[in-house]
């Protein structure tokens, strides 16, 4: 059974304690200065956004079929049974493919290292495994960020659609998106008004490349005995000419021809 | 045995400048990390190392296996005076792109992993064990010349024996990885502007590795002319302008009806950054160099196939650039702009890739029908032909 987090942006009062447990949780410094940063970063796995009265929490969104982890050539990332996306710092090579696909560009670099390594959320993968919550969803004061199971939370978020829907937008932010993701977030105000896009794709991302790659086996099979049958039959035509004595024969040196230094 | 002090001429002050910035830059990159030596961020993780050294260098590396196809797999005959020169200028490709990884990676001492940690379903994965396992059967293609040059009768023989399966190899190694190189991109279809995201980003990256590899092909000879004074026959320019200006054909019909299908050709009326980039690489790639070839005087003249293919490969770099860096950049909400070093880098290991080819060719029978010329002297001789 996946696990998972439920962000109500309606229940959120913008008080970051959620961004102070997940520093502390991850040994991250944290002060003033970087609860005013914005982005996520290296040093800060989620962050509030603020516009108004209105808050969103920004993450990774541990989707179902990761896109991250299907692009990385060495599996550092792996999408764990309970749900969270994990990251094996000891595999990686350091190619950022991840942080160009990510459809939700969650991946960190450590710039600034001489051996660096991605940093992002790892919803609290060994708290969950142990049974526990979040350190973000344990430290929340108003119960904006529930954790639990996915499919009781996705109940739970269509129940509070229903009850209010006045006051939500009709959406439920991870039920679909990229294939769906263990991070659903409902809102009061439209997604897009906190920078994110209005139209992801509803099918997971891997699929785009597996469409291609699934293709490999049959290419380099066909393509051997394409190749070998075409060497065959011209190589054919000059050994027969050959025979016939009207031809170099084939791997045979062309007749010399000095040219000019 | 006297050591003679090179000249000084202007190219070899470059060169010399060149290399020097590069050491200082990888001084930088190896002991403050990319941060410090790069304009790469967390919004734009991939700049020219990628773009250009990867992405161009393999593409420009093509010439390799286009040839090699023709030559041993159709059997057109004609070809084999360049097969030599060819093989060498892919393999280096192959080698300075790795160097450039090295660069670029973050833990660039774990570039094996791929090797032992495997994940199929990565793009990435397929590239990497493509390019790995095709430098390898460069490698062996091309040590027959150094063989023999030191006369190892046997190991020619053996090589001679798996000539065939290995150029095959060769070719589907690389139409595996050239094409991959796009398929890198397919998993960004809302990051990747809709000019350059297309379902057939393999099948275009491909086709653009066909042309530049006969372009390149054309243009090293004439670069050849110039500094070894030697290179092919006209007639057979003319033939690979020739089948050059059919590849073209064929790339323009597909890359236009793709544009059209997608409804991404309206926007080559909005004025824009990604427009002017967009229409800079038709122009380049496409219609001018068509232009030329489909005038027949142009087709047949030296002059006329060496213009065209230089801006077949400018028109192509431009296309993996605006790929990897244009169209990615107003998803990410920055404008990228190389750092110096990283400018210094790649600018350095394109110099010691053509010093490089020129001490290969001037030591190894790499031109048609000749012999080694020079006997391996002090190495300060070397020096000289880097810009004679
Ligand atoms: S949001 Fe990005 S980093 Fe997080 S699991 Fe999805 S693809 Fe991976
Ligand atoms: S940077 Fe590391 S984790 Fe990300 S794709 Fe590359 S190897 Fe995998
Ligand atoms: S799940 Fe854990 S790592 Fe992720 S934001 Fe919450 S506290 Fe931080």
């Amino acid at each position: 059974m996946g696990k998972a987090i439920l962000y109500d942006a309606t229940l959120c009062i913008g008080c970051k304690a959620c961004e102070q447990a997940c520093s502390e949780q991850n040994h991250l410094p944290y002060n003033e200065t970087i609860a005013a940063e914005e982005a996520t970063s290296e040093h800060k796995f989620t962050s509030v956004l603020t516009r108004g009265e209105n808050y969103l929490r920004r993450m990774c969104m541990h989707c179902e079929d990761p896109t991250c982890a299907s692009v990385c050539p060495v599996g550092a990332l792996r999408k764990t049974e309970l749900g969270p996306v994990t990251y094996e710092e000891s595999r990686c090579i350091g190619c950022r493919y991840c942080m160009v696909a990510c459809p939700f560009s969650a991946p960190k670099y450590e710039w600034g290292k001489v051996l660096p390594g991605v940093r992002k959320c790892t919803m609290c993968a060994q708290r969950v495994a142990a049974g526990q919550a979040t350190a973000c969803a344990e430290a929340c004061p108003t119960g904006a960020t529930k954790f639990g199971d996915r499919d009781e939370l996705i109940a739970e978020a269509r129940q509070r659609l229903a009850q209010n829907p006045t006051q939500y937008v009709n959406h439920i932010f991870g039920l679909s998106e990229v294939g769906g993701t263990s991070v659903l977030m409902i809102s009061g105000v439209p997604f897009e008004r906190f920078g994110m896009r209005s139209n992801y794709v509803q099918e997971p991302l891997p699929l785009l490349t597996y469409r291609v790659l699934s293709r490999i086996p049959d290419l380099v099979t066909l393509g051997s005995v394409l190749l070998g049958g075409v060497w065959w039959i011209t190589h054919r035509r000059a050994e027969v000419a050959a025979a016939e004595g009207n031809a170099t024969k084939p791997g045979e040196k062309e007749p010399e021809t000095e040219k000019n230094p | 045995m006297t050591v003679k002090l090179p000249r000084f001429t202007f190219w070899r002050g470059v060169f010399v400048f060149v290399v020097l910035a590069g050491i200082y830059a990888s001084y930088v990159r190896f002991t403050q990390g990319l941060g410090a030596a790069t304009n790469l961020s967390d919004q734009f993780p991939w700049g020219i190392w990628v773009g250009f050294d990867v992405l161009c260098g393999v593409m420009l590396a093509a010439g390799g296996f286009t040839l090699m196809a023709a030559v041993h797999i159709f059997n057109v005959e004609r070809f084999k005076p360049i097969g030599r020169a060819t093989l060498l200028t892919a393999f280096l490709g192959y080698v300075l792109v790795v160097v450039a990884l090295m660069f670029d990676l973050g833990r660039p001492y774990r570039i094996w992993h791929p090797l032992v940690m495997w994940n199929p379903r990565s793009v990435m994965f397929e590239v990497a064990w493509c390019v790995m396992l095709y430098t390898t059967v460069l490698s062996l293609e091309f040590a027959p010349v150094v063989f023999e040059r030191l006369r190892l009768e046997r190991p020619m023989r053996i090589l001679r024996a798996i000539s065939i399966p290995l150029v095959i190899a060769g070719v589907i190694l690389s139409t595996l990885h050239q094409s991959s190189l796009g398929s890198l991109y397919l998993i960004v279809p809302q990051k990747l502007h809709p000019f350059w995201y297309s379902p057939l980003l393999p099948v275009f990256f491909f086709i653009s590795a066909i042309a530049v590899g006969l372009a390149m092909t054309i243009f090293e000879s004439s670069l050849s002319a110039k500094h070894f004074r030697r290179q092919l026959e006209l007639p057979l320019l003319q033939e690979l302008g020739r089948i050059l200006m059919v590849v073209l054909g064929v790339y323009l019909v597909l890359r236009v009806q793709d544009l059209y299908h997608r409804g991404a050709l309206r926007m080559v009326l909005e004025p824009g950054y990604e427009t002017y980039l967009f229409m800079l690489e038709m122009a380049l790639g496409l219609v001018l160099p068509l232009g030329l070839l489909l005038n027949r005087r142009m087709r047949e003249s030296q002059g006329g196939l060496y213009l065209a293919a230089v801006l077949v490969v400018l028109g192509f770099i431009t296309n993996r650039l605006n790929v990897s860096i244009t169209g990615m950049e107003a998803a990410a909400g920055v404008h990228y702009i190389p750092k110096w070093t990283e400018i210094a880098i790649t600018a350095s290991i394109i110099a010691i890739g053509f010093f490089i080819f020129a001490l290969a060719a001037r030591y190894l029978a790499i031109f048609p029908e000749e012999r080694p010329q020079a006997e391996l002297r002090m190495p300060a001789e070397l020096s000289h032909v880097a810009a004679d």
